[in-house]
């Protein structure tokens, strides 16, 4: 393929990419915080006992992640988005993830 | 020279996939940095094309094993309860940690951010590389697409920084131990 022709590509995959991953980072963060303020959803995300809660934050934000980034592409796929505005989204789901895996914020926010 | 079953495995996580990926950052930054300042007249061949993805898979295989082999092989020797009335804790190196005030915060801070925020790194990678290799070049020209992939590429990188960092300071007061015994080299005497 011509570097003319890939210069064409309408940018949609490229943008249901960029913010799947953006949803899969927040999912995590959220799924995260999540199993650490509730007892009952620290219980309920232990899929694997020997690694605990973390086996279903990193399990169910995976599959969040993927079935974002499927129904998106499904949705955009051949055409232009505007991606300045995909990014700011997907730039505060990144921050969500990081903030929210983050403990001393994750205590703050839980009042601890 | 002896090693453990458990050490081995940690250092095939740690030192084995965490450091080589944490390496291949300066070659993923350096050549999306010679991309996206190449000008408009540069051409990239179809064989540092084919280059450019080979390693960036590279990179996305290496990150998911490093992830995996942490979370599922890992961790759960670092988490294991010990049986009640144990007091030589060396071997449950969670329980070590949280036994002592002067520790602690090893756990509550470092282990728990630790085993999170690495999993972003696989995550942000794998779209980077998805989008290098059906974008090509091109990737770089669209600005938004360009700030996209080399944010996530720094988010990665400072996720793989943090995990490793944690990592190497938690193996140092809390290694994990156990398993049936390697010899590597019988000594002389």
């Amino acid at each position: 393929m011509s570097m003319s022709q890939t210069s064409e590509l309408p940018n949609g995959s490229g943008a249901a990419a960029i913010l799947g991953a953006g949803i899969g980072c927040g999912a995590l963060g959220i799924l995260a915080f999540w199993g650490d303020a509730s007892e009952s959803m620290g219980k309920a995300l232990n899929i694997y006992n020997p690694s605990g809660t973390l086996s279903g934050v990193t399990t169910f934000a995976i599959i969040i992640w993927l079935v974002a980034w499927f129904a998106l592409d499904r949705m955009w796929r051949g055409k232009t988005v505007e991606i300045m505005k995909v990014n700011v989204v997907a730039f505060a789901l990144l921050a969500v993830g990081f903030l929210l895996t983050f403990p001393p914020f994750m205590d703050l926010l839980q009042g601890k | 020279m002896e090693i453990t079953t458990h050490d081995l495995w940690t250092v095939v996580h740690g030192m084995g996939f965490g450091t080589l990926f944490m390496l291949a950052f300066s070659g993923a930054i350096g050549e999306f940095y010679h991309l996206s300042n190449g000008g408009a007249s540069f051409q990239q061949s179809q064989r540092d094309r084919t280059m450019l993805n080979l390693y960036l898979i590279a990179m996305v295989v290496i990150a998911w094993l490093t992830v995996f082999s942490g979370e599922y092989i890992v961790y759960p020797w670092y988490r294991a309860v010990p049986p009640a009335g144990t007091t030589d804790l060396s071997e449950y190196p969670r329980r070590l940690l949280l036994s002592s005030p002067r520790t602690s915060e090893w756990h509550n801070v470092g282990m728990e951010w630790k085993e999170h925020v690495a999993w972003l790194a696989p995550i942000a990678m794998t779209m980077v590389a998805y989008v290098t290799m059906k974008y090509g070049r091109t990737v770089m020209r669209p600005r938004g697409m360009r700030t996209a992939v080399l944010a996530f590429v720094v988010a990665a990188f400072f996720a793989t920084g943090v995990a490793g960092a944690f990592g190497a300071f938690l193996n140092k007061y809390a290694p994990v131990r156990g398993g049936s015994t390697i010899v590597l080299m019988e000594g002389e005497q």
